[in-house]
C-alpha cells in the first residue's frame, strides 16, 4: 500500500492504525473530564502548578451535570434550573434593593424570513435587571432600537450577553421560535388583558 | 515479532511523527474553558501573579446577574471594568463579597488567581450548539 511517498507493508499499517488508537485515547485521558465538562487542570486557562488554588475550585462537571441539561454553551439549562428550583442564586447582596420581575412577551416581525422573535421578559428579568438592559442596549418602547442580526453577532444589543455567557447565537430556533403564519396578531409587546405601556413603564 | 518504536527505518519515524501530531492535535481540541468564563489581565502579569479566571458559571448558580451587573457596578463587557485589588480589599466590586463572610477574603489569593502566566484579557468559551445548528 502507498501512503504518499512512503510504501507501507501490512504489519506497518497494523502499527500504524494501533499508534494512532493509542495516541487518541491518550489524548482523551489526558484532559481529563468530569461528565462533559473538562477539568479545571486541564482547560487551557488554569495554571496546574497552581496546585493549591486547584485544590479548593469546584470542578465545573461537579455542580453543573446536576442541572437541566443544555445543548450548548454551559451544556446547561440555565432558566429552567432557576425556574424548576434546582437553583437558588441570591438576588441582592443590599438591603432594600427593589426587586423587579415583569412578565411581559415582545414579539419581532421584522426577522426577513425566519421565524419570529419571541422575547420574554419573564425569564430575562428573574436574572437581570430592568437597568441591565434599559436604556442603554435597548430603548424601553418597541420599535425605537435598530435590533438587528448583524449588530447581534458584533456584540450589541442581544449579543451582549448572548454568545458570550447566555445561551449561544448558534440556537438560533430559541429566540427566532414563532413560525411565520402560525402568529395572526400585532408585533410588539403581548399586553396581559387589561394593561398597557403605563402599566410597565419604567419612570 | 518487530518491535517497531527501536527500528530506525524511516518509516517508523514517519509512523511515529503522525502518531505525535495526532496526539496533539487531539489534546488541544478537547481541552477547553468553560462557557463564559473571563480571564482578567489587566494588571496581574505586570504585578507577577497569575491572571484571574472569573467563572461565570459558578456565580451564577449562587447569584443572579442583577447583584453584580447592577449592584456592585460592573459593567456588562469584558474589558469595560477597570478594577483593582486595593478597591477589592476595600470591599468595592469582588470585595463586596469576597470578604470573608460570604465568600472566601482577599487573603487567599491563589483560588482567583489561578489562571496560565501570559493569557490574554477577555472572555472564553467552549460550546457550540450541538446538533443540526453547528456551523
Amino acid at each position: 500500500m502507498n501512503i504518499g511517498l512512503f510504501r507501507l507493508k501490512k504489519t506497518q499499517l497494523i502499527s500504524l492504525v494501533l499508534l494512532l488508537s493509542v495516541s487518541i485515547a491518550s489524548g482523551i485521558v489526558y484532559a481529563a473530564k468530569i461528565g462533559l465538562w473538562d477539568s479545571l487542570a486541564d482547560d487551557g486557562l488554569h495554571d496546574r502548578r497552581n496546585k493549591k488554588g486547584l485544590k479548593i475550585l469546584q470542578e465545573p462537571g461537579h455542580a453543573l451535570s446536576k442541572l437541566p441539561r443544555g445543548i450548548s454553551g454551559n451544556q446547561v439549562d440555565w432558566v429552567m434550573a432557576l425556574q424548576k428550583g434546582f437553583i437558588e442564586p441570591r438576588t441582592n447582596i443590599y438591603e432594600g434593593t427593589e426587586i423587579r420581575v415583569i412578565d411581559l412577551d415582545i414579539i419581532m416581525g421584522e426577522t426577513s424570513t425566519m421565524n419570529y422573535v419571541l422575547f420574554p421578559h419573564k425569564a430575562h428579568t428573574e436574572w437581570l435587571d430592568c437597568k441591565n438592559c434599559h436604556p442603554v442596549f435597548f430603548e424601553a418602547k418597541v420599535g425605537v432600537t435598530p435590533v438587528n442580526m448583524g449588530g447581534i453577532l458584533e456584540g450589541e444589543f442581544c449579543g451582549r450577553c448572548h454568545g458570550a455567557v447566555s445561551f449561544p447565537l448558534t440556537d438560533c430556533n430559541r429566540c427566532h421560535s414563532i413560525i411565520q403564519g402560525t402568529f395572526t396578531g400585532q408585533f410588539g409587546a403581548q399586553y396581559p388583558d387589561g394593561l398597557n405601556y403605563e402599566d410597565f413603564s419604567l419612570e | 515479532m518487530r518491535i517497531f518504536l527501536l527500528n530506525k527505518s524511516i518509516n517508523q519515524s514517519f509512523i511515529l511523527g503522525i502518531s505525535i501530531l495526532f496526539s496533539s492535535v487531539f489534546y488541544s481540541g478537547i481541552a477547553s474553558a468553560e462557557y463564559g468564563d473571563v480571564v482578567i489581565n489587566r494588571y496581574s502579569d505586570k504585578a507577577g501573579m497569575r491572571p484571574v479566571i472569573y467563572p461565570h458559571w459558578f456565580h451564577r448558580i449562587r447569584f443572579r446577574c442583577k447583584v453584580c451587573h447592577g449592584e456592585l457596578g460592573f459593567e456588562m463587557k469584558a474589558g469595560a471594568n477597570d478594577v483593582t485589588m486595593a478597591e477589592i480589599i476595600d470591599g468595592k466590586f469582588c470585595g463586596m463579597c469576597h470578604n470573608g463572610e460570604i465568600a472566601w477574603s482577599t487573603e487567599y489569593c491563589d483560588i482567583c488567581h489561578s489562571g496560565k502566566p501570559g493569557l490574554q484579557p477577555g472572555i472564553r468559551g467552549a460550546h457550540q450548539t450541538l446538533g443540526p445548528g453547528v456551523w
